[in-house]
């Protein structure tokens, strides 16, 4: 115990945050302010960062309540697009519903799930450009679907059946696809964006157009690679979108215990000298405004942007989680930016150019092309039942040429 | 033939391969203008240009893991982490990403880099300046480990990490920059002038990975060395009168079994050496390899002779430092065992 009489000012204290709510309390979101939809200027591609910090504390939003698309960000994209974004929307949560219960089948070990986030990732794809490269986490796979990469394939992965793409070495949906733009994930957090800043210094270095996206969620900023990400991409201009995922929370920790003090996540760029922009993750058409400003800042050669997309994790971090037991039931419900798929369509009816019968009917389109694509990997075997990898397959690959000693174990191990 | 310090020979196999290959890049702190502290990058940046050789923020982790992303574009990154003893911020680069990016992505990504730092004690550097942490990168699966002990292994060895397709860990002995060191620290430096290993050929040559080599022909022990200690077990050879093999490993990982094991079947006694601290060292690796597979040839105990357990201190480094007077008794111990 310290002594207690030197100090005039009394003993300190230590803050320790806490969440607004806790189970049983009433949902509360007063402490996110939420500007109206269309608000919030939209400055020049290349515009001072300095001009424009207080875009770091807004937040652009383009769908206002009644769905209308509003304000300077709006009008990017034909109804046809916004047509086909919703079915990316819906072709993941269709995805994601059947993954799930099948984890609860005991087909595979763990999913985890995009339930509210499908915008981010799904509206950011179709702002890319055919070789840029993006370094997910593991709730992006809305870059898979809109990408056109074969439900098929991610099933398998997700199975670790015999014909995984990744051989049974990795959990799953932890997705690699170089043909598609996307970085092997990893599974430890925030390393992938610092090298999301390398693979962009690269292009630079090589004279190349390509650009780089890293990703990275609320919690994970808190890791000193974030840090590093940001210092190198700040340097050197690294033509790269630096991405955050804002869904409140990190399995059970509140996103007020990694932004500390910080207004906002997307402050963090600012001291960085980084055009830092907030966006309402939960608006498809606002998250692809902001993502196709900073992709072509950084195909200009213009440098870096942060960008944090306000949206929330409405199911739980994982199969092994159980968000009952840190927030109330209720709080996705009354998270005011809504629900992505719902705004989406909303907006799409309200142009005339969509119905509550076309949407069932996609519905069921989807959710039939999700059933067979599962039926068709599920011919492969699932974690427990039919067809997997060999065990000769955990030996392969650790070296381009397999070194003597992993060939005396492997012979040791009699595959 | 030329004769070079490790650093030219390190400095010139970084020179050869940014000639032959565009692709091959060299950054980390004070690396680019001014050419590294122990001036191993000297002249790159003014010959290839500040985008192929540059300075890094201080920032391992960063380093490493913009390396990892440059690879995984293409490049062939050659980075340099000023002390081995900083390298820790980077060691979950290096372990969860590096490693394991050709592996987790079935080959769909790779990570060729090569990670130089100068490791080892012997220049009063204290414990951030002297460390030898190789078994922390041994232990780790899908890196390769090379510790070079002479100018021509260094230049020969650093290419072939440069063109090797996966992760290497290049520890450089820094007290062998100048000279080889038998451990007498008291007696004057001998170049690398003097030394017909400082004999470096012009042009691209590779020293294979996974490939050791007997330094000195003998029959009545094995010793397994690398880096310095190769000179100290040859200077303990010498003061002892015993008639050592001596092998230095080169490479050790992949390690190269048959020649340590040819060896010890032959003498039938072996002493193992290195800087880094006794306790899970690679040292244990290497006598539990020697124990399996030269058993029924061993005579006496497998010895290790190695730093002390504790931190690498600073006013005490000869007494840490494993030199050719307890290199010599375990010799002599080992052959009465």
């Amino acid at each position: 115990m310290p002594d207690d009489s030197t100090s005039e000012f009394g003993p300190l204290s230590l803050h320790v945050p806490e969440p607004a709510v806790r189970p049983g309390g009433e949902p509360d979101f007063s402490n996110v302010n939420i500007p109206e939809a269309g608000s919030v200027r939209r400055p020049p591609v290349d515009a001072n960062p300095e001009e424009i910090r207080d875009l770091a504390f807004s937040i652009i939003r383009v769908l206002n309540r009644d769905g209308e698309a509003v304000g300077p960000w709006a009008g990017e994209l034909t109804d046809e697009q916004l047509i086909e974004g919703l079915r990316h929307m819906m072709t993941l949560r269709t995805f994601d519903a059947r993954m799930q219960i099948a984890q609860r089948q005991g087909k595979t070990s763990f999913y985890m799930q995009h339930l509210g986030e499908e915008a981010v990732s799904c509206a950011f794809r179709m702002a890319l450009s055919p070789g840029d490269m993006n370094f997910p986490t593991y709730r992006q796979a809305g870059l898979l679907i809109a990408g056109g990469y074969p439900m098929v394939e991610m099933m398998c992965q997700i199975y670790s059946n015999e014909r995984d793409p990744l051989k049974g070495r990795q959990l799953p949906i932890m997705y690699s696809s170089k043909e598609h733009g996307f970085f092997s994930i990893s599974g430890n957090l925030a390393t992938q964006y610092i090298q999301a800043v390398g693979w962009a210094m690269a292009s630079a270095i090589k004279k190349d157009t390509k650009i780089a996206a890293g990703w990275i969620g609320d919690g994970s900023t808190a890791e000193s690679d974030f840090h590093a990400a940001l210092v190198f991409a700040s340097t050197y201009k690294a033509p790269v979108v630096l991405n955050i995922v804002n869904n409140q929370w990190a399995i059970s920790t509140f996103q007020g215990i990694a932004r500390g003090g910080a207004g906002t996540f997307a402050a963090r760029g600012l001291g960085f000298g980084m055009p830092a922009l907030r966006v309402d993750g939960n608006d498809y058409l606002a998250v692809f405004a902001v993502a196709k400003w900073a992709i072509e800042r950084a195909r200009r050669n213009l440098g870096p942007t942060i960008v944090e997309y306000v949206t929330y994790r409405a199911g739980a971090h994982s199969t092994s989680d159980d968000p009952s037991a840190y927030r109330p039931k209720t709080e996705s419900d009354a998270w005011p930016l809504g629900d992505p798929v719902m705004r989406l369509k909303n907006h799409l009816i309200g142009r005339g150019v969509w119905s509550e019968e076309r949407h069932t009917q996609a519905e069921a389109e989807i959710l039939d092309s999700v059933i067979t694509a599962q039926k068709e990997a599920e011919s492969f075997g699932t974690l427990h039942a039919g067809g997997k990898p060999s065990a000769r397959d955990m030996f392969e690959g650790v070296y381009e040429e397999m070194p003597p000693h992993l060939r005396r174990q492997r012979q040791q191990a009699g595959v | 033939m030329p004769r070079k310090t490790m650093i030219e020979a390190i400095r010139d196999a970084m020179d050869v391969m940014m000639e032959r290959d565009d692709n091959v890049v060299v950054f980390g702190e004070d690396v680019g203008f001014f050419g590294g502290v122990f001036r191993c990058t000297h002249g790159l940046q003014a010959k290839y240009g500040k985008t192929r050789c540059f300075d890094a923020p201080i920032s391992e982790g960063g380093i490493v893991g913009a390396a990892i992303g440059m690879a995984a574009y293409g490049l062939k990154p050659c980075v340099e982490i000023q002390f081995a003893d900083y390298v820790y911020p980077a060691y979950d680069q290096i372990v969860s990403e590096a490693a394991r990016l050709r592996y987790r992505s079935n080959g769909g990504f790779t990570s060729p880099i090569v990670i130089r730092m100068p490791a080892g004690g012997g220049i009063f550097g204290g414990q951030t300046h002297s460390q030898s942490p190789e078994a922390l990168f041994t232990h780790v699966s899908g890196l390769k480990v090379v510790v070079p002990s002479n100018p021509h292994d260094a230049k020969g060895l650093l290419i072939a990490s440069i063109e090797d397709p996966d992760p290497v860990i290049f520890l450089e002995p820094k007290r062998l920059y100048n000279g080889p060191f038998d451990g007498h620290h008291d007696r004057p430096v001998t170049p690398w002038s003097k030394h017909e290993l400082g004999e470096v050929p012009d042009g691209h040559y590779t020293v294979p990975l996974g490939k050791a080599i007997k330094r000195r022909e003998g029959k009545q022990l094995t010793v397994l060395a690398y880096g310095t200690m190769v000179y100290v077990a040859e200077a303990a050879a010498e003061e002892t009168g015993i008639d050592a093999e001596i092998i230095d490993l080169r490479t050790l990982l992949p390690l190269d079994l048959e020649t340590i094991v040819e060896s010890v079947t032959k003498t039938g006694r072996c002493v193992i050496v290195h800087e880094a601290t006794l306790t899970s060292g690679f040292g244990a690796e290497l006598a539990a390899l020697v124990q399996q597979h030269c058993f029924y040839n061993l005579e006496a105990p497998v010895a290790r002779v190695t730093g002390w357990d504790t931190p690498y201190p600073h006013a005490q480094e000869w007494d840490y430092f494993p030199g050719p007077a307890r290199v010599g008794r375990a010799f002599l111990e080992t052959l009465e065992g």
